[in-house]
């Protein structure tokens, strides 16, 4: 991804004599401000402004109080995760902070993490991240003048890291940065994934939280016009797809096979949701193989006549395809295509110009460079405009939007494909359903939604993300993930009240999306998890968080119940996600007073409560003994927060 | 294009939408209906009216609308709609003055005359006997109204037109205002307007104070511990009428130094510091002068200044280094019309290029440049101990606003209500701010002293809101209305260029008018247009009370090191300076050497200036944020935003139904409400156990909020609320094709997934 990759603004531009404290930002990487001290989460990341070493493992926090957090600081070793292992350090090695300037300490490489420690500073300096985040390794010219070998790291969660140290004097000794781009990039190094060795123990087992027949069954499914097929059960209709499928009832399994033929990699439309009410449904599926000649399939005309029959309420069905029409047709040259009006009878075809991958990634590379490691100071907002990461953004926001008011208020039912059906059209089908139905915004729900629509139909994520691998230019690498989730976060913006999970649940799952901590994000396809028995090996990233749902948990939630929620996708109510993508940078303090002052009230609230009972009981003893007066007036009942609805 | 009109199922429609084409109601508007009135207010008066006009909706393609009459008197363009609907409830918040078919005449910004296709902005002469088909009118409060005159009779219509251009167009006399003949009708009883708030009111001053009297100055130098002299001899202007009725000035200046260039060069206190420091203002001495007097008396004015503590001065003048009153202007004047919405198709055309045409405009930079100016001379005065001397052409523009942006950042108790409105009586309402001129009440065709320059204020104001909210006892709210306010031409606040201006017109008109002088309402007075329940939303349940005991607050910070620093220059583009004041400082500045003075401004060889107020800034960063201290504002591209409220409320496109942060913030009010409740049962009981009286802890907020929030409240609240039910159309943007189609290559090489095949 990083062609041009900004190695030379790796280097401070700044000399800042800026100190990390403890108190400044906590050790998550976050921009919650209201966690509590004692309270501080785990993260896989953490900043570079933290001085805290200790809070790696997820369950650290219940047994290291934060008493003993600075003082563990001044260690030289990283807390260790189960079966992690220390595989090389080397000392006085200087981490060239682009906020701080160049800071000197000893540098850790393990299976798991790099760990960077100054203790010369007060407080100590730590730097600590998984090796997952290392997109590439690049030593950066010759030794210098003053014997010095540089490094460069380039991250993939919008950071660059500079190393120097001396020339080593016994050529035979590997520098610690060889290494480091063994285990950084252990699959093409023949290692293994560190979350399959993390054998971390969770009260919660994340694995359980989706099981599609019971997902489908809260949908209401099966249900007269739909049904459950097993077709699928050892994935060979189609590979990319999971075992359990919903298809119109009418159409047998012989026929699916026949559709299957008919769609690209044979990912025919199945159900994703269904209106309860109107039974109006978002139906998913890849590109019809219509190709230069135009070809048509019966069986697949027929198959979406049986999708709008399945829906009474309409007389017509809309298919949208995720792509610029320019590229659908382009795709018609290598068999592909989109459906012609003329061939499905009552559908309507409406493209929803997203761009591909490529596009995708070439505008967050640029959105890296606008914000990393400085914000230009003149001309942000044109800056911000020719990354163009905000105008995907509505894109993508806009074409959900479409979806659901489709399926809301015209009570149709709607068809979405890209090309493949993996990445936009897992974009497309998550958002809107995330609009349509107010379980998705709970945080069960969401993970939910992420087990469902992106890893069981088979986003590709090992490929997208390129777990362990160290080929760094791979072109089938892109954001599409963290897109959708940013657009989540657009949301959770425009509705601070309409969901259960909070800014640092998003910024969690997208931390772990490259940690190689957890499992959940591994391989490419639900039949892939199943043959590498991913479940069984690994640690679910649900394990983690549901074990500890309070830190997640938006304290101002209000269940929406069943209103749907039609976000504002105009660019002036979109705005760049600072706490995410400018986190590194100290400038941006990050703030949320409404949290804060909330968690406040709330226990200012429960000690007033319990002092009037407490004179209550004291009025109530004295009037009982000097009856002469009565008790004050009748306690007004305070009512528990009111949730509207 | 998208065929997606009329799928809308269950969309709201608004009440006053009418179906019926207009075809239908010409033919049976024949009979000429009864000519209806907006309940007057008192000494306003109609001046003209027609009926069968047409209120278009906002999409101007649709000719959608309501009939009416609208009309036009000595205070507002009315617009009464035909269709009154039974379901009278009253909305929230309801402005007493004028409702929201009424635009008060100096809130009129533009008017356009629609002729078919083509619309022409009405300057005013050319208006003679024809009439455009339909009057589009923008607001200054960022309103847009369509009136179309097609089915009026000719004669109304003409009349109508000419009517409005006339009264909102052509220059006025101030006495035209009306604000006189409104107050000459009404008995306002003074400041009592605070009654809803005196609640929350507590261990601080009670009131506004309205720095008209030597008591109120003598009040704030005492509370700042400032060491200098209150000068009480211009009470009747007797000085200068150029300078206040009351002003402070450091010790050493003589009665003989404030008279000498009228008040010009003078420096006038606006704060001290609790190290001893203060932060002076003065406008520039008149630059044509050759003989040597106004150097001199410069000279022993910055020697005043320096004595005030520790014999050091730093000056800046802001007219060298901030964009120009007519910069100001200007970039306003293009920023503004991003809001002014005439069509669904122009909102998403115009939504592409939204970032680029925001920054092209340049007024978030001059929000950016007046706060970081600001912010050094925050960091003179906190960090450096220095005293300082701002100073610019007429003293009374961006002195103004730079003064109390920096007591905002140092002082706590401006972040208060009466304390925020303490401040802008001082430095804008006594400090001589030219509201008149500025705002242009009277219409004036020359515009060239027209400037949004309080309304900068206000938006410097809020950008530290937004960006920490618990330190401020008022709300966005309140500042979006208190800018609208400048444009309702009832308040005595904006209606004058200084106290003397206002003394001698109020003073000229008592003598005409039996009653004495004449009792204009302040903008303070919030209840001559909200009542109590409308002012709650005023007050931000976010603000984070001062721990009582904590007096530790106020501990001067000392700094480990101090460096010779000089004031830097902004970023902003510097327009170059004649010469003469620079020769000045340099001459100035070997003498000051000699008086051993030890740091001096402007050195050409100084630091990179953003630099050193970086590292200001990240040092103040690293230490735990107090609401209640000092407060700087990131400046960084994000940091800065639009006023999204003042901005978007009343473009229906953007208004988010069911969000915005109004859901949260009723959550926060409501628990508070309850918190305060607990707290008032505490205290009764206490009270009834103990004969010792423990004082009631007073609170913000005693109204009940039940029933104003819901999810149903929309972003735009409380301006726009959601009259129906849950459901609406979603706003689906159109033409998105053409956005992206500079993406390059990347976007023409084949779709992803059909590449990523070949590699699987």
């Amino acid at each position: 991804m990083e062609k041009s990759g900004s190695i030379d603004s790796l280097g401070s531009k700044r000399s800042s004599s800026r100190q990390p404290s403890v108190d400044s930002l906590s050790s998550a990487s976050t921009s919650r401000s209201d966690r509590s001290a004692q309270a501080k989460p785990p993260s896989a990341m953490s900043s570079d402004s933290v001085a805290t070493s200790t809070e790696l493992s997820p369950e650290l926090r219940v047994r290291k109080p934060a008493c003993h957090v600075l003082r563990d600081s001044s260690k030289e070793e990283p807390q260790l995760l189960p079966n992690e292992i220390v595989q090389d350090m080397a000392k006085d090695v200087t981490y060239i902070c682009p906020f701080i300037g160049p800071l000197r300490g000893t540098l850790t490489v393990t299976n798991y993490r790099l760990f960077f420690n100054c203790i010369d500073r007060d407080p100590a300096f730590v730097l600590d991240l998984p090796l997952g985040v290392v997109s590439r390794v690049e030593k950066i010219g010759g030794a210098s003048s003053r014997g010095d070998v540089s490094y460069g790291l380039v991250c993939k969660d919008m950071r660059n890291l500079r190393f120097a140290h001396k020339q080593m004097d016994d050529t035979l000794r590997k520098s610690i940065f060889e290494v480091l781009m063994k285990f950084a990039f252990p699959v093409s190094n023949g290692l293994q994934i560190f979350s399959f060795e993390y054998g971390q123990v969770f009260p919660e087992n994340g694995w359980k939280v989706y099981d599609a027949l019971t997902e489908y069954k809260r949908q209401g499914i099966p249900n007269e016009s739909w049904r459950i097929t097993k077709v699928n059960d050892h994935y060979e209709l189609c590979d990319t797809y999971p075992s359990t499928l919903v298809v119109p009832v009418n159409i047998p399994d012989e026929e699916l096979k026949r559709v299957a033929a008919f769609r690209a990699k044979g990912r025919i439309p199945v159900l994703s949701w269904i209106h309860p009410e109107s039974q109006a449904t978002v139906t998913r599926c890849s590109q019809p193989m219509v190709g230069v000649n135009g070809k048509r399939s019966k069986e697949d005309e027929k198959y979406l006549q049986a999708i709008m029959d399945a829906n009474a309420q309409s007389h017509k069905l809309f298919i949208f395809d995720a792509r610029p029409s320019v590229n659908a047709a382009a795709n018609k040259m290598k068999g592909g295509g989109y459906e012609s009006e003329d061939a499905y009878q009552n559908a309507e075809l409406v493209f929803l110009d997203i761009h591909n991958i490529h596009v995708m990634r070439e505008s967050l590379r640029k959105l890296k460079d606008v914000v990393y490691p400085n914000i230009e100071e003149s001309h942000w907002l044109s800056n911000l405009e020719s990354t163009h990461w905000l105008e995907h953004i509505k894109l993508i926001l806009a074409g959900a939007l479409r979806i659901a008011d489709k399926v809301e208020s015209g009570k149709t039912s709607v068809v979405v494909h890209c090309s493949d059906g993996w990445d936009r059209t897992a974009q497309l089908t998550s958002l809107a359903m995330l609009m349509l139905d107010g379980y998705y915004r709970t945080i069960r729900g969401f993970e939910v939604l992420l087990e469902k629509e992106w890893l069981s139909f088979g986003h590709r994520f090992q490929l997208r993300i390129g777990h362990g691998d160290k080929n760094h230019t791979d072109a089938d690498r892109s954001p599409v993930f963290i897109q959708f989730i940013d657009c989540v976060w657009q949301m959770t913006r425009q509705f601070p009240a309409a969901f259960e999970f909070n800014e640092y649940f998003l910024v969690t799952i997208l931390d772990h999306l490259y940690s190689c901590l957890f499992g959940t994000f591994l391989c490419n396809s639900e039949q892939q998890r199943v043959k590498e028995e991913i479940p069984k090996k690994t640690v679910s990233l649900w394990s983690y968080i549901n074990s500890q749902l309070e830190e997640f948990t938006n304290p101002l939630y209000v269940n929406y119940s069943n209103h749907v929620l039609f976000p504002v996708v105009s660019l002036r109510h979109l705005e760049l996600w600072v706490g995410y993508y400018i986190r590194w940078n100290p400038r941006m303090r990050p703030q949320e007073p409404v949290h804060q002052r909330y968690k406040e009230l709330l226990a200012k609230r429960a000690e007033l409560q319990k002092r009037v009972e407490e004179l209550q009981r004291e009025v109530t003893n004295r009037s009982a003994s000097s009856s002469s007066e009565r008790a004050g007036s009748p306690t007004r009942s305070i009512t528990p927060v009111q949730t509207f609805v | 294009m998208l065929s997606l009109g009329s799928g809308g199922g269950k969309s709201a429609k608004p009440s006053f939408v009418s179906y019926v084409t207009p075809e239908e109601i010409n033919s049976e508007k024949d009979t000429p209906k009864e000519e209806k009135h907006p309940d007057l207010l008192p000494g306003e008066v109609v001046f003209c009216s027609a009926s069968t006009v047409l209120k278009l909706t906002q999409d101007e393609l649709s000719q959608r609308g309501t009939f009416g009459t609208l009309l036009c008197t000595n205070f507002r363009v009315s617009f009464i709609s035909d269709e009154e609907t039974g379901e009278e409830t009253a909305p929230l918040f309801k402005n007493k003055l004028y409702g929201e078919n009424d635009i008060p005449l100096s809130c009129v910004d533009n008017i356009y005359g629609g002729y078919e296709d083509k619309r022409k902005l009405v300057t005013g002469s050319q208006v003679k006997n024809k009439y455009p088909s339909k009057i589009i009118i923008h607001c200054k409060d960022l309103r847009v109204f369509q009136f179309a005159l097609t089915f009026c009779k000719e004669e109304d219509a003409k009349r109508i037109f000419q009517g409005i251009v006339h009264h909102c167009l052509e220059p006025k006399s101030l006495k035209n205002i009306f604000a006189f003949s409104f107050c000459e009708n009404t008995a306002f009883p003074g400041m009592l307007g605070n009654v809803c708030f005196t609640k929350l009111v507590h261990n601080m001053q009670q009131r506004t104070m309205m720095f008209d009297s030597a008591e109120d100055w003598a009040q704030d130098l005492k509370r700042t511990k400032g060491s200098c002299r209150l000068v009480t001899e211009n009470a009747n202007f007797g000085l200068s009428p150029n300078l206040p009725q009351y002003f402070i000035v450091p010790e050493s200046v003589s009665e003989a130094d404030m008279t000498l260039f009228q008040g010009k060069g003078l420096p006038i206190w606006c704060w001290s510091h609790h190290s001893g420091c203060a932060l002076f203002k003065t406008s520039n001495l008149p630059l044509q002068q050759e003989d040597n007097v106004p150097q001199s008396y410069m000279e022993k004015m910055l020697t005043a200044v320096a004595h005030n503590y520790l014999y050091s001065v730093k000056t800046e003048d802001l007219s060298d280094t901030l964009p120009t009153v007519q910069d100001i202007q200007l970039s306003y004047s293009k920023f503004k019309q991003f809001f002014f919405i005439d069509s669904t198709t122009d909102f998403w055309v115009s939504d592409m290029k939204w970032f680029s045409s925001l920054d092209n405009c340049g007024w978030l930079d001059i929000i950016r440049s007046c706060l970081q100016k600001a912010m050094e001379v925050v960091e003179c005065l906190e960090k450096e101990n220095n005293n300082v001397l701002i100073m610019e052409d007429g003293g009374s523009d961006l002195c103004c606003v730079i003064s109390s942006l920096a007591q905002l950042m140092l002082d706590s108790y401006y972040r208060t209500l009466q304390g925020f409105q303490s401040l802008v009586q001082k430095e804008w309402v006594a400090g001589g701010h030219n509201f008149l001129d500025r705002c242009n009440q009277l219409h004036l065709k020359d515009k060239e002293n027209v400037s949004p320059v309080f309304l900068l204020f206000l938006e410097c104001v809020w950008q530290l809101l937004q960006q920490y909210g618990p330190a401020f006892q008022f709300s966005e709210t309140y500042l979006t209305v208190l800018s609208d306010s400048i444009h309702v031409p009832v308040f005595s606040t904006f209606l004058f260029n200084s106290q003397h201006h206002r003394a001698s017109i109020l003073r000229a008109d008592s003598s005409h008018s039996q009653r004495g002088t004449l009792n204009c309402p302040t903008v303070w007075d919030w209840s001559v247009q909200f009542d109590c329940k409308a002012q709650q939303l005023f007050i931000n349940p976010l603000y984070a009370e001062k721990p009582k005991l904590d007096k530790s607050m106020r501990r001067p910070h000392r700094p480990k090191h101090q460096r010779q620093l000089s004031l830097p220059s902004a970023t902003f583009k510097t327009p170059p300076k004649k010469g003469f004041f620079k020769d000045e400082t340099d001459s100035l500045k070997k003498i000051l050497r000699v008086k051993r003075i030890s740091r001096w401004m402007l050195s050409p060889d100084s630091p990179q200036p953003s630099s050193t107020s970086r590292e200001f800034y990240e040092a103040w960063q690293r230490k735990p944020l107090d609401y209640h201290g000092l407060l700087l504002p990131c400046l960084d591209g994000p940091a800065v935003r639009i006023w999204m409220q003042r901005y978007l409320r009343w473009i229906q496109e953007v208004q988010i139904f069911g969000g915005g942060l109004v859901t949260v913030l009723s959550k926060v009010s409501d628990l508070l409400d309850e918190v305060q409740e607990l707290q008032r049962q505490l205290d009764r009981h206490s009270s009834s156990l103990t004969s010792n009286h423990q004082r009631p802890r007073p609170r913000p907020i005693s109204a009940e909020t039940d029933s104003r929030l819901s999810v149903l409240l929309s972003s735009s609240f409380p301006f726009t609320t959601l009259k129906n039910n849950w459901s609406y159309k979603p706003a689906i943007p159109t033409g998105l094709l053409q956005s992206l189609m500079n993406s390059g290559n990347l976007a023409d090489t084949e779709d992803d997934d059909q590449e990523s095949l070949v590699r699987a």
